[in-house]
């Protein structure tokens, strides 16, 4: 389905802060895998999100999606193919449009934009549905400026634009990391819901390590732009968060840097 | 003031309006300041005067001006698209160089209009309309602008454009190619601004090299002030707040020249009204939090004075 082949990105290549953010990737995911990514800070797991939907051009190495060559798609061509979530709520959706304008925008993701009407009365209908299904009561504001709502509401909705037109994968970055964790959860909640309704095959960046384990069928993990471990079937079922600290620290000699990990190991569950 | 001079600035808000309209497209649905507009504004009126003076339709000559316009736009856009000219500079870059152009469109400096027949005389000549001909004829044209505007920017091309100038990283996610976006944006606001430049053209029986000057300005200036009126909570709002300001603006400039103002101070007072306007948010934000302060050490005061009883 997705595969990376010895994928290269440095930034900033023979500058003083030269930093090589993926060394020699190699990553083969399957139709309809589940694949949670973590890793401390600065391992490259958003670059590897930006590297595969294209926002970033690679030096070496190739990436395929269903077999065909994709390196050098630019990110508007691989969109098509490509639904997308960022951590930012306020970076999916467009605030000054409405919640049934952005969806009619995500609807039509990888169409030429023509001079046809911007939204159908079946479309609307669609996403009163699709919007219902939410459960939070957007279905009744669909005329209702996005930068009226809150950044739970947002991102839920983001959700629903980065599928609404089915894409073969669906990239997750940290898209619940600056919601509260009660919305946090809501968002979770939903979102494996329509990965579970459309069979999506997912990447998805987490720091919460317990939701790495739980959500999906596989867990990767990163360190200095490589992947250091890759785990799934039974051998990921009886892996705790203890165990993947201690793992962490076997594979890359140093402990696993990122703050925020022990704050939501704490809390248990997000 | 009479009659007359309140019907001349209804005249001119409407005719300029385009101009305002193609402002609004840039600045606020593109979110690119476009300096390009100045002299698009130049050209719509050096094109539609040599056009009319060499004998075409005068309608004729409103559409090739818009055609120019366009064309300014693309210019500026595939400055920015093609080699990555920051926004300012690639407007910049195009006004200067249209300067040259429409000087050599014109051949002079000036060209008069005072003794051929334009769209305003034809209005004018209408005996049904009275003394409204123009100011009817003003109205017909910007509510076509703004109908025809107001459908485009709810097709997908034109909801494409509106996402690009509102969250670029987004829409691009969604497959669009912001390029593409901004190159049509771009073209679409020049057009207007040409031709609100040909209309003016005509009304004011010539069309000079300098007329173009602080056209920006004074069009960002109607934009505040419609927005600030009329509002922009709906796009058809947003649209008729462009107009609106536009006229306001223009009955503003009337009513300053009326006192005695000097017509070569304009320009310092519209750059005046558009650094107050945009102030305004900070100043009412200072003015807020010095409320706050003020009523929260009251407060203090006089939790102060119940602990000491």
């Amino acid at each position: 389905m997705l595969q990376l082949v010895n994928v290269a990105k440095t930034f900033n290549p023979g500058g003083v802060n030269e930093k090589a953010a993926l060394r020699e990737i190699t990553l083969h995911v399957k139709e309809g895998e589940v694949v949670t990514i973590i890793g401390s800070n600065g391992a490259g797991k958003s670059t590897l999100l930006n590297v595969i939907a294209g926002v970033y051009e690679i030096e070496a190495g190739k990436v395929l999606l269903d077999s065909q060559d994709i390196t050098r798609w630019p990110e508007h061509i691989r969109a098509a193919w490509i639904g997308r979530v960022f951590q930012d709520p306020l970076k999916g959706t467009a605030a000054s449009m409405t919640i049934e304008e952005n969806l009619a925008l995500a609807l039509r993701r990888g169409r030429p934009r023509r001079l046809h009407r911007g939204i159908t009365p079946s479309e609307r209908q669609l996403f009163k549905e699709q919007l219902a299904l939410l459960g939070l009561g957007l279905e009744e504001r669909m005329t209702t400026r996005v930068g009226l709502l809150s950044g739970g509401q947002r991102q839920a909705l983001t959700v629903l634009m980065a599928t609404i037109a089915t894409p073969k994968l669906l990239l997750l970055d940290e898209h619940t990391a600056a919601l509260d964790p009660r919305t946090a959860r809501t968002v979770v909640e939903l979102t494996e819901k329509i990965i579970a309704r459309h069979r999506l095959t997912t990447l998805m960046v987490t720091h919460n390590l317990e939701q790495a384990l739980r959500t999906g069928n596989r867990t990767i993990m990163m360190h200095e732009g490589r992947i250091i471990l890759d785990l799934s079937g039974p051998e990921r079922a009886r892996t705790t968060v203890a165990d993947l600290l201690k793992m962490f620290e076997k594979a890359s000699g140093s402990a696993f840097a990122d703050d925020r990990v022990l704050l939501t190991g704490n809390q248990g569950s997000l | 003031m009479s009659l007359n001079v309140w019907l001349g600035a209804l005249e001119q808000g409407l005719l300029w309006g385009a101009m305002v309209v193609g402002v609004y497209m840039t600045f606020r649905v593109l979110d690119y300041p476009d300096l390009t507009i100045d002299s698009a504004f130049t050209m719509g009126a050096a094109v539609a005067a040599k056009f009319i003076l060499s004998g075409y339709n005068p309608w004729l000559s409103l559409v090739v001006a818009i055609l120019c316009g366009a064309l300014a736009g693309l210019i500026t856009g595939l400055l920015h698209t093609r080699l990555r000219v920051a926004p300012l500079l690639s407007g910049i870059l195009t006004m200067i160089a249209l300067y040259s152009i429409n000087l050599r469109i014109m051949g002079q400096a000036n060209l008069s209009l005072l003794r051929v027949e334009t769209i305003f005389t034809w209005a004018k000549g209408l005996p049904a309309l009275g003394p409204f001909g123009p100011a009817l004829l003003g109205l017909l044209v910007v509510a076509l602008v703004l109908i025809i505007l107001h459908l485009f920017l709810k097709t997908e091309l034109g909801m494409g454009i509106r996402a690009t100038g509102d969250n670029e990283q987004m829409i691009r996610s969604l497959g669009v190619n912001t390029s593409t976006m901004k190159l049509v944006g771009l073209a679409i606001a020049n057009a207007l601004v040409a031709l609100s430049g040909g209309l003016v053209a005509q009304y004011q029986g010539f069309a000079d090299i300098g007329m173009g000057i602080g056209m920006i300005i004074a069009g960002l200036a109607s934009v505040i002030i419609g927005e600030a009126l009329v509002g922009s909570q709906t796009l058809f709002r947003a649209l008729l707040a462009a107009v609106t300001g536009s006229i306001i603006y223009r009955a503003v400039i009337s009513l300053v020249l009326q006192l005695g103002l000097p017509p070569t101070d304009l320009k310092l007072l519209t750059s005046l009204i558009v650094v107050i306007a945009m102030s305004f948010p900070l100043v009412r934000q200072r003015l807020g939090l010095r409320a706050l302060r003020l009523r929260s050490e009251q407060g203090a005061a006089t939790g102060q004075r119940s602990q000491d009883l």
